[in-house]
């Protein structure tokens, strides 16, 4: 059943990178159960608005869970405290009357903070273009049965492109370690024939840029699979590891 | 090859084979010190102590051993601290409230640190007494070499001795229980690292390396245990 709840917020602001960020203390009044957490950040910009005061910053776009555009730790947990969902598609009926909530952002040497809620996740874009596309000329778009894939591979390769970068591995990660995501990328091409072709620069490429931004080591803990809005699993980081060390070995 | 040891998966790569590599060893430790339980005064452990000294291929297989451990341990501080650096200066206020994660699994560095305090301990228990100063304990009795009589050092009489001593007791039965934290994560994990893992073989390699750990550790444990309270005297 839908109701209105009363909330208090505990908001990290921060005005820029460069200066010493705090969190901040709001009541959020009759907000409906039925909204989702990021129309509840709404209501709140609109609050302060009001109020003369300058509203959070927050990344947000397609807000139905496919641009990987929203972040926020709320909780103790990147994206809240629902399972595979992002941001926000999560709802407010997951919290009660009364409740605090805290809203940090994205923590991670490789995502620095721009303005309170706001991080830097240029970094993935640099990993991407560092070999995460297939480069050769596939032509037209070919008849169905032209190439056979098995549908195993077929499905987890589609599993992999489910990947939208949101960056929650990374802030999940007690290694700051972006090897979901990068594996992610990996597996979705290198278990298809048009990505096998440049398999191995792609895999050295983008662990050469993920270690250069000065992302982590892997340590197999999991809970970056468990955080993952999208449910990419930790398979992926073996295939990788196996793709980047039978790439070194060809060499 | 300097390429590759030099990357982030290189490095794991060395973490998870010195792994594997300690991972066989403490099996073939853990058969030998089963033998301090056949109730023969330690003959039958002192005939297997002594091949696994004279026995040339340990010769070899020595020096590589130690050469796994310092790998190991060296890795472990190195990885550990380009991670904390990779986490960047602030953490969480409202904590980590993640499910599933298993506590070992984010405390390898804390039990490999506890375990290598163990392992200098262990080491200037035996080893160093053994090979290096000698003991008293140790002075040769006569072993049944496969119908040869043999003298042999009585190793049996400085474990046993040892073992007699209730607070070395506990700090090996601890131990073991350590070793077999840091395993229950480390044996699975040294296998995705190498790449030998994927949906299924996740499920399988958790399994056997949960058997494995605490088969392993508890084993070294209950040994201890067992020589304190039955083998005295």
């Amino acid at each position: 059943m839908e109701k209105n709840i009363n909330i208090t917020l505990k908001v990290w602001r921060q005005k820029n990178a460069r200066e010493k960020g705090r969190f901040e203390t709001y009541q959020v009044k009759d907000v409906s159960t039925g909204s989702s957490f990021l129309e509840m950040m709404d209501i709140l910009n609109e609050q302060l608005i009001n109020e003369g005061n300058e509203p959070v910053a927050f990344d947000h776009d397609c807000r139905e869970g496919i641009c990987g555009m929203c972040s926020l730790y709320i909780n103790g947990r990147p994206h809240g405290p629902d399972d595979g969902v992002t941001t926000c598609q999560l709802h407010m009926r997951k919290f009660k009357d009364g409740d605090t909530i805290w809203i940090e952002p994205w923590r991670s040497a490789g995502f620095p903070v721009i303005k309170d809620l706001i991080v830097d996740r240029t970094a993935f874009d640099k990993i991407i273009a560092s070999g995460g596309y297939v480069s050769v000329n596939t032509g037209g778009v070919p008849d169905a049965n032209a190439i056979p894939i098995p549908k195993p591979d077929a499905d987890e390769a589609m599993d992999a492109a489910s990947c939208i970068g949101c960056g929650a591995c990374v802030a999940a990660c007690k290694n700051g370690s972006a090897m979901l995501f990068v594996s992610a990328k990996v597996s979705q091409l290198a278990l298809l024939p048009q990505g096998k072709v440049e398999a191995a620069r792609r895999a050295k490429n983008m662990v050469a840029k993920m270690d250069e931004l000065g992302f982590g080591n892997c340590t197999n803990t999991g809970a970056c699979e468990v955080e993952c809005p999208k449910g990419i699993s930790v398979a992926h980081i073996a295939r990788l590891n196996r793709e980047f060390l039978k790439a070194k070995v060809q060499d | 090859m300097s390429s590759l040891l030099s990357s982030s998966i290189g490095k794991k790569l060395l973490m998870g084979l010195s792994g594997l590599f300690l991972i066989l060893f403490l099996l073939i430790h853990l058969a030998i010190n089963s033998l301090m339980l056949v109730p023969d005064g330690g003959e039958t452990f002192n005939a297997a102590a002594h091949f696994m000294i004279t026995n040339p291929i340990i010769k070899v297989t020595e020096p590589l051993l130690a050469i796994g451990f310092l790998v190991h341990i060296i890795y472990g501080f190195m990885l550990t601290i380009q991670n904390r650096k990779a986490r960047g200066k602030d953490r969480y206020a409202s904590g980590n409230k993640t499910s599933g994660v298993t506590w070992a699994s984010q405390n390898m560095l804390i039990l490999g640190i506890t375990l290598l305090a163990f392992l200098i301990l262990h080491l200037a228990h035996y080893w160093v007494k053994i090979k290096i100063t000698g003991d008293p304990l140790l002075d040769p009795v006569m072993v049944n070499l496969a119908g040869v009589e043999t003298m042999v050092d009585n190793a049996y009489a400085l474990v046993n001795t040892s073992f007699g001593y209730l607070w070395i007791v506990i700090v090996y039965a601890v131990a073991g229980i350590g070793l077999a934290l840091h395993l229950s994560h480390g044996f699975w994990s040294a296998f995705q690292t190498v790449g030998f893992s994927n949906n299924i073989w996740r499920k399988r390699l958790t399994a056997i390396g949960q058997i494995y750990a605490w088969f392993v550790g508890l084993g070294f444990s209950l040994i201890a245990v067992l020589q304190y309270l039955f083998y005295q005297g």
